[in-house]
């Protein structure tokens, strides 16, 4: 168990229509790495990262948390659907998303938010809940905000709860797509050192961005896509200082 | 001058109308209240019919709406409440029950409702729409079970986008009481009329029922913006 690795793709295919965006990925994602996805506009990143929630459903491959891979069956628009809707629900419970766009609930308080999913997906009891949102509020730096509505914070703020909100279910691996790219210049750094704090922690990651150095920096494992597939991967240094493709070399370039 | 504004007709006693307007004006909130429910749980169940059901559902419920909307209220209602009555105790005699007689409460708040689930199953499909589907991902990304979405996500989001529809389904809720007239309930606009024929003070007795139905209005107004102000508790507004 411990040593199954936390997410395993097994040549992902996803076409929408007659695009095909990934084109037979394969990837591993062992306990507490951190891998950073890297690659232009439109290479398939996203869809990439949403395949391991399912919240989109590939056409080909296979995907598989902590060893347990997700039971898909053919369906008749030609993608595979859910088989298994309570494995997926109980999978997805311990897997945490962070959105460019936080997605917090804006009907509810960043207090709320956090205690959500443990109580109503999880069955923990509320006082437990609470106690341990607010332990995480305080670790974001939101301590004092948690009664607040989300759409009045910053956007910093709420990316921060929204970690937290997904620090709430202990995830055994968190996605993250692009989570600082809706956010002010001045606002990146404080949701980036949220980030690397995680990391330091060993918590398996998948995180989409185009912040290159911080990604060199925190990253176990780099991963370059473009258009669909994986050209070039490997560990920071040499993905940022020796890379080989020539696409690569030139998307670095353009993004430093 | 005495016989048309005599007030001493308003009388809560006998022979006074009082009573019997108020207890027509109950009657009448009472209607429009049960249609009200009605149909908002029918505008829940039909706009996610129609959002996430199958084919069939979704023609079904297209059906149903564009009847709705398209034939007349005053129309809608007869042909439901006397189809529906008919085809009650038809069925309750096929049964074995012997004929049933439903009463007059409950066949109009059925009749009201019916009518109010069309629209308000256009007024909460747009809501839903115009909720942010990050927001519902989000939901579903934490693995919550897609009844527990519609609870504790889709419905409390789209509800600020669906209030000021729904309370205007109110109003006409409130008003379309006095259609039931025509069928024989005694609601508030059918006392009036009884009570006008027999004193001749109509146009006494009409602007208090007019008086009754603006009270109606304005007490509605205050309770529909309170609500309103809650729903809206997340959302900053954009004025
Ligand atoms: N639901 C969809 N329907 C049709 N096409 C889609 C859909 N989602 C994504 N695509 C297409 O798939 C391709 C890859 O999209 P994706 O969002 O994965 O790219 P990305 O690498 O995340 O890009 P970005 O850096 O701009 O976020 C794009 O061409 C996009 O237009
Ligand atoms: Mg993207």
């Amino acid at each position: 168990m411990a040593n199954e690795p936390a997410i395993e793709i097994r040549d992902l295919r996803k076409r929408f229509g007659s695009l095909e965006v990934l084109k037979g990925i394969s990837l591993t994602a062992g306990q507490g790495d951190i891998v950073a996805i890297i690659g232009g506009s439109g290479s398939g990143k996203s869809t990439l990262l949403r395949c391991i929630n399912l919240l989109e459903r590939p056409t080909s491959g296979e995907v598989a948390i902590q060893g347990e891979t997700y039971r898909m069956r053919a369906s008749r628009h030609g993608d595979l659907e859910i088989a298994d809707r309570r494995q997926v629900q109980r999978i997805r419970a311990h897997l945490g998303m962070v959105f460019q766009n936080f997605n917090l609930w804006p009907h509810r308080t960043v207090l709320e938010n956090v205690i959500e999913v443990p109580i109503h997906v999880l069955g923990m009891k509320r006082d437990e809940a609470v106690h341990r949102a607010e332990k995480l509020l305080d670790r974001v730096g939101l301590g004092s905000k948690q009664s607040m509505y989300p759409g009045f914070m910053s956007g910093g703020q709420q990316q921060r709860a929204a970690i937290a909100r997904v620090l709430a279910v202990d995830p055994l691996a968190m996605l993250f797509d692009e989570p600082t790219s809706a956010l002010d210049p001045e606002l990146v750094g404080e949701v980036l050192s949220v980030i690397r704090d995680l990391a330091a922690e060993q918590r398996t990651m998948m995180l989409v961005t185009h912040e290159m150095a911080f990604a060199r920096d925190v990253a176990s494992h780099v991963v370059f896509l473009r258009e669909g597939v994986i050209e070039e991967q490997g560990p920071p240094e040499q993905i940022f200082g020796d890379p080989r493709s020539p696409h690569l070399k030139q998307f670095i370039s353009s993004v430093a | 001058m005495t016989t048309i504004f005599d007030l001493s007709l308003l009388a809560f006693e006998p022979p006074g109308w009082g009573k019997v307007l108020l207890v027509g004006f109950l009657r009448s909130i009472e209607l429009a209240a049960g249609g009200y429910l009605l149909g908002i749980l029918i505008g829940i169940f039909g706009a996610t019919g129609k959002l996430y059901g199958n084919k069939v559902v979704r023609d079904l419920l297209e059906i149903y709406t564009m009847v709705i909307r398209a034939v007349p209220e005053l129309v809608l209602m007869l042909l439901f409440y006397y189809v529906g009555t008919d085809l009650l105790s038809r069925a309750s005699t096929a049964m074995g029950f012997g004929s049933v007689n439903i009463d007059g409460l409950t066949a109009g708040i059925l009749v009201i409702g019916l009518v109010q689930g069309g629209y308000a199953t256009e007024v909460i499909r747009g809501a839903i729409l115009a909720i942010p589907r990050g927001q519902i991902e989000a939901a579903h990304a934490f693995g919550m079970p897609p009844s527990k979405v519609l609870r504790r996500v889709t419905l409390p989001a789209m509800t600020p986008h669906a209030l000021p529809g729904m309370a205007n389904l109110w109003m006409i809720a409130t008003k379309d009481t006095a259609l039931l007239a025509v069928i024989g309930f005694s609601e508030l606009t059918l006392v009036t009329r009884q009570a006008a024929g027999a004193t001749q003070s109509y146009i006494m007795f009409f602007l208090a029922a007019g008086v009754l139905y603006l009270a109606l209005t304005l007490v509605s107004n205050l309770a529909l913006r309170r609500f309103e102000r809650y729903a809206r508790r997340g959302l900053v507004s954009a004025r």
